[in-house]
């Protein structure tokens, strides 16, 4: 009895101290050197996962910043300015602040403006609704309101206004991944710098078709008419295929070009009041 | 009686308009011509604003090699030039003109006699046929030209015309083979003189005994002209079901029907070749059925292509109150109308109106794996896996479960018992696939 419990000690001990020796040897010859920058960087990042910086997670990420050397290309929209704060004494470079940025609804046409026509009854997805038919409005590139973009948000940043029908941002929750603008079939959805106190002026249409015939479909249309190039100081402004965009790059946020607008289709957001000077068509709000 | 053998449904027929004879509509006051109604590459425009045209002068021309030219349906002035919404909604370049009077170009020949005579060599009638601008008149709209040139190293041996109009409501075509049975015969004679075949079979349902009867009449005086009668099965009309119903042949998948050495055309495009190769007449006008359970006169109207669907629904004895969809096509096949001020083109085989309590969909529900659906797919696809992954965007499975077989026929989604909308998934996954292959065919 003795016997065998001595050599089964013997035996299974000299196993294990021969498999110890052999992983040792094995574990020193395939050694995989990483950088433990990753590891310090990667703890710093939110950890969402959310794909917002064009990785499929954080690790990844991290993995990217510390090969480059530098953040020039690379962002993280959920950390923001503070997150680089943070990694870039790990890489030993100079943090360059971002302007922080916000996603932009670029469609006004909510129930009251753009009319429903005809109802949409089948697959309730906007990807689906927009591959079968222009919308219920008519406008071929307006927001079908499916909610779409409310599906893709990983931070419940976005939600459908029950009274417009319209994709409503958050200011506090929206962390610029993008996320929405990828999902968006008619990519009315973009990615635009917040500025002081949220504010913000931007053409809410992306309908390139002709004047009277956006006017149709939609009140607040851009119709293209180019009264807000004129007006601009800045050139900001430009006017392509009957549609007007403003590049906030170079906004300085004036407001001339609002008041200027015919049809009301470039919305200001979060301004103080002014007195209204003509009746137009109510601008619908985006934003929270 | 000949069907073919994988799948298919029953739908209700409900052929209202058969017994109703073809009306010829009053010239309207102003048309509306897409210069982009066939299958393939778009025509270029070769008119201006404020010129004045005839009946059957060219408006846009085919450059490439699937495209068709397209002809004024009305004498007058082009008010303009500009887009017009198509049936899903979507602007496309049109020609908008005002009607005055109804001058025709000088060579069309306005008589009712019949020339049974073929005096024209095969190129001729195909590059005649190209130029009157001959579609397939079913519905696809693909240029009846292209199907005549038989590539290199392919050889065609017999001649299919499709009147078998398996879509429920429709009687177009019915009527075409009724009233202008020995025109459409003598079409028949020329396509097959084009394609180069001595045998044509024409496969008609037997729903419709009348027209199987008249033809088969008629045919005893033209060479090679078989008439067959086929036992209604939906979608016998596509193309590749009515092969294998008719001379039990397969089609592989995505390539065409002169792979087994056939080519498959339409009844009503028969005629047109008729009219357009004897009386010189480009296609310019159709029969379009208006019907439906609540209209007052469902009828079968030619009309000139341009004219508003509403002046068709107007004739028919008005739009009714309680009208739910108006649609284009058949119901199986056909897609909802978004206004009423969409111009009638050459592949509107018919302007159906639903009601309301007809028209509406069930509650849409999860899949609930019946299998219903792989039943009676005629191409043997899984329609259900095919919807599930274009709806998860998974379009590399869609592919490799071959999506692009899909002939759209609707089968699938009619018997479905969770009112599952899978015509619509399985026609976006088709328009992404055909994208990504396409991408792939340029890079």
């Amino acid at each position: 009895m003795n016997q065998v419990l001595i050599y089964s000690i013997i035996a299974l001990g000299s196993i294990g101290a021969i498999s110890a020796i052999i992983l040792y040897f094995v574990a020193q010859k395939f050694k995989v050197i990483e950088d433990p920058r990753i590891d310090e960087v990667a703890d710093k990042l939110p950890g969402a996962n959310c794909g917002g910086c064009g990785f499929a997670g954080c690790r990844n990420f991290a993995e990217a910043i510390v090969k480059a050397g530098n953040m020039d290309n690379l962002n993280c929209p959920v950390g923001g300015n503070a997150i680089i704060k943070e990694v870039a004494p790990i890489l030993g470079i100079v943090a360059v602040v971002r302007d922080p940025q916000i996603a932009v609804v670029r469609c006004s046409g909510s129930r009251a403006n753009a009319p429903q026509k005809v109802v949409y009854d089948s697959a309730s997805t906007c990807v689906f609704a927009h591959g079968l038919f222009s919308g219920e409005s008519g406008c071929p590139h307006g927001c079908l309101g499916l909610g779409d973009c409310v599906v893709s948000c990983k931070f419940d940043a976005i939600y459908i206004d029950e009274t417009t029908g319209l994709p409503v941002v958050s200011n506090e929750k929206c962390v610029a991944c993008g996320a929405c603008v990828k999902a968006c079939p008619r990519a009315i959805i973009e990615i635009r710098n917040k500025n002081k106190k949220d504010r913000r002026i931007f053409v809410s249409c992306i309908n390139q078709e002709k004047g009277a015939v956006a006017k149709k479909n939609c009140e607040v249309a851009c119709i293209g008419c180019g009264k807000c190039v004129k007006v601009c100081n800045f050139d900001a402004i430009t006017l392509k295929n009957n549609l007007a965009y403003i590049d906030f790059t170079k906004c300085t946020l004036c407001r001339k070009c609002v008041e200027e607008c015919p049809t009301n289709a470039i919305n200001e957001l979060n301004f103080p009041p002014r007195k209204p000077k003509t009746e137009k068509a109510e601008s619908v709000s985006t934003e929270l | 009686m000949k069907t073919f053998k994988i799948g298919g449904v029953h739908p209700e027929e409900n052929k209202l308009a058969s017994n109703k004879a073809i009306e010829v509509l009053p010239i309207p006051q102003k048309v509306c011509i897409p210069i982009t109604q066939h299958l393939g590459a778009p025509s270029t425009l070769v008119v201006e604003k404020g010129a004045n045209v005839k009946v059957g002068q060219l408006l846009a021309k085919a450059d490439a090699f699937i495209c068709a030219n397209v002809h004024s349906s009305v004498s007058g002035k082009i008010s303009k030039i500009d887009t017009t919404t198509d049936t899903s909604g979507y602007r496309k370049t049109s020609v908008f003109i005002d009607v005055e009077g109804d001058e025709w170009e000088e060579s069309i020949d306005k008589s009712d006699a019949i020339i049974k005579e073929i005096k024209l060599s095969k190129e001729e009638i195909i590059a005649k046929i190209k130029d009157m601008g001959i579609v397939g008149l079913g519905g696809a709209t693909f240029p009846t030209h292209v199907k005549l040139m038989v590539p290199q190293g392919k050889k065609a041996d017999v001649l299919i015309i499709n009147g078998v109009e398996c879509e429920p409501y429709l009687t177009s075509d019915h009527r075409v083979m009724l009233e202008k049975g020995e025109e459409m015969l003598v079409g028949v004679s020329i396509l097959m003189k084009g394609l180069g075949v001595e045998k044509a079979m024409i496969g008609i349902e037997n729903n419709k005994a009348d027209a199987i009867s008249h033809l088969q009449n008629l045919s005893g005086n033209f060479n090679g002209i078989e008439v067959h009668a086929l036992k209604v099965k939906y979608p016998q009309g596509a193309e590749k079901q009515l092969i294998k119903a008719l001379i039990n042949r397969e089609v592989p998948a995505g390539k065409l029907p002169i792979e087994v050495g056939c080519v498959v055309s339409n009844a009503g495009t028969a005629f047109a070749v008729y009219e357009a190769i004897q009386k010189n007449k480009p296609l310019f006008e159709r029969v379009v059925t208006v019907t439906g359970k609540s209209v007052k006169k469902p009828s079968n109207f030619m009309v000139r292509l341009g004219v508003a669907v509403n002046e068709l629904i107007e004739r028919a004895g008005g739009l009714p109150e309680d009208t739910g969809k108006v649609i284009s096509g058949g119901p199986m096949m056909g897609k909802s109308l978004n206004s009423l001020d969409v111009p009638v083109v050459k592949g509107t085989s018919g302007i159906l109106i639903m009601t309301q309590k007809e028209s509406k969909r069930v509650e849409i529900q999860n899949c609930i794996r019946c299998g219903k659906c792989i039943t009676v797919c005629p191409m043997g696809l899984e329609p259900y896996l095919l919807a599930q992954v274009a709806e998860n965007a998974n379009f590399e499975t869609a592919e490799n479960e071959r999506v692009m077989d899909c002939i759209e026929c609707g089968s699938c989604h009619y018997t479905c018992p969770s009112g599952r909308p899978l015509l619509d998934y399985l026609r976006v996954g088709k328009n992404k696939v055909g994208q990504i292959i396409r991408n792939r065919a340029n890079n």
